[in-house]
């Protein structure tokens, strides 16, 4: 029963519960007209405390094709933040006008604050270089869609490993399920952090760590681009020896197996040229479709709508 | 020969390991004491050669359970008329409240007052925890 949790981090729902998410999520793909009025009455707080395009558009469009309401601020300049108010008082507060929350902020943990202070669900839309929960939904989603299940797949993953709470997050719903086999793809500066390490070894989840791509792209069934960030490096020198190694182009697809996909969260910068994007196997662009259908899909689970 | 005296009524707090003695003295505020308190270092110990001794001359109240974050094997000798009448054994605990800090500056405990600093036991030989809100994983001592 999903009616009232939040989702801060992918470890808060069983395996039972996300696939009550993901079926209904198949289902409103199928027919999203269907679910127009289903939150008639219902109102959905976003508080991004950092900018965001995408997420919060998603979540916005997938509360408004419900039929419910959004209030919110997209910056922390526009809220009672900027007088210095603490992230408990700021949702204590929102419990009273809304019936759900949405939260992105820039420090780490800060939903879990959140939820440690209120009694309303309240869904982590991304928190610092440490989670993004929903992203995984709708990677999730896209990955049966296009393969039918997560099982028993070889998942790499390339860019900024560190600091890509779309991967932390990715990863960690992965490894509970049989048969999954990582590629991790990431210059030595960019590896995953201890705590994505710690767990994916406790669980015995086969993995590598290597730096180069493109002799590991043909095992891969899905490989998830991220984007390497030159604020990340401490020298420009490192910066532009390891940029182009992360680079996946249309030369490189040639090295990959006929059905291995490639997924990124997007906003993509330079990490895959655009000559992939008209490659069948590039399936970035669904992505961002299936996120709204999955939100949907949460939104009326957590409300216990559905 | 240096000649530590017994205590009649306090706490001595036995097998720290060799070099942690000050850290401890310092973690206890000891060196704001205003009984009797001594800190021995470098002390014979079977076990492991050497280690360092800390002697209270009082009853004081202190979280016994951050000592178990810096070794289990540290002991907690309750002394009353000169002898031991309660030895404490020491674990390393599951969950730590509000005893050590988180240490990424990106986690919301550095900037959000009025929360519980929260650690997960990890690994028990490591005795490295994770922080409940940014799951950083440290070792504390």
């Amino acid at each position: 029963m999903l009616k009232g949790k939040s989702l801060i981090d992918p470890s808060d729902f069983s395996k039972e519960e996300f696939r009550e998410i993901f079926d209904l999520a198949h289902e409103i793909a199928k027919d999203p007209l269907k679910y127009k009025k289903s939150c008639e009455d219902k109102i959905l707080a976003t508080l991004f405390f950092e900018p965001s395009t995408r997420t919060r558009f998603s979540f916005e469009a997938a509360m408004l094709r419900l039929g419910g309401q959004v209030i919110g601020f997209s910056e922390p300049n526009s809220s009672s933040v900027a007088k210095g108010e603490s992230i408990a008082d700021t949702i204590r507060t929102v419990e009273n006008y809304a019936d759900l929350a949405v939260m992105r902020h820039p420090k780490e943990g800060a939903p879990r604050v959140a939820v440690q202070s209120v009694k309303f669900p309240v869904i982590n839309a991304g928190d610092g270089g440490h989670l993004h929960p929903t992203q995984t939904l709708t990677d999730i989603l896209t990955i049966e869609m296009l393969k039918g299940s997560v099982e028993n797949k070889v998942y790499g993953f390339c860019g900024d490993l560190k600091f890509g709470r779309t991967v932390h997050s990715l990863i960690k719903f992965l490894s509970n399920y049989d048969g999954v086999r990582f590629i991790l793809v990431s210059p030595e500066e960019l590896t995953i952090p201890e705590y994505v390490r710690e767990e994916i070894t406790r669980k015995n989840v086969p993995f590598i760590e290597v730096d180069k791509l493109k002799e590991h792209l043909k095992e891969m069934d899905f490989l998830y681009m991220t984007r390497v960030q030159r604020e990340r490096f401490f020298n420009e020198e490192d910066y532009i020896r390891l940029k182009d190694s992360f680079i996946l182009d249309a030369e490189k697809m040639k090295h990959a197996g006929p059905e291995t996909y490639i997924l990124h969260p997007l906003p993509r910068v330079n990490e895959i040229s655009i000559d992939v994007d008209d490659d069948p196997r590039a399936q970035y662009f669904n992505q961002a479709r299936n996120g709204m259908y999955v939100r949907m899909a949460l939104i009326l689970k957590l409300l216990g709508i559905k | 020969m240096l000649e530590i005296t017994s205590i009649e009524k306090g706490i001595v707090i036995d097998h720290i390991p060799a070099g942690y003695g000050i850290k401890l003295f310092h973690l206890l505020k000891l060196e704001k004491a205003d009984y009797t308190v001594a800190l021995i270092n470098n002390a014979f110990s079977k076990k492991r050669g050497k280690k360092d001794i800390i002697k209270i001359n009082n009853t004081i109240e202190f979280d016994v359970e951050f000592l178990g974050l810096i070794n289990a094997d540290i002991t907690v000798n309750i002394i009353e008329g000169g002898k031991i009448i309660k030895k404490l054994r020491l674990t390393v605990p599951e969950r730590v409240v509000n005893v050590i800090h988180c240490k990424n500056p990106r986690c919301v405990t550095s900037v959000e007052s009025k929360i519980d600093h929260i650690f997960h036991l990890v690994d028990p030989v490591k005795r490295s925890y994770r922080c409940e809100y940014c799951d950083d994983i440290i070792v504390p001592y």
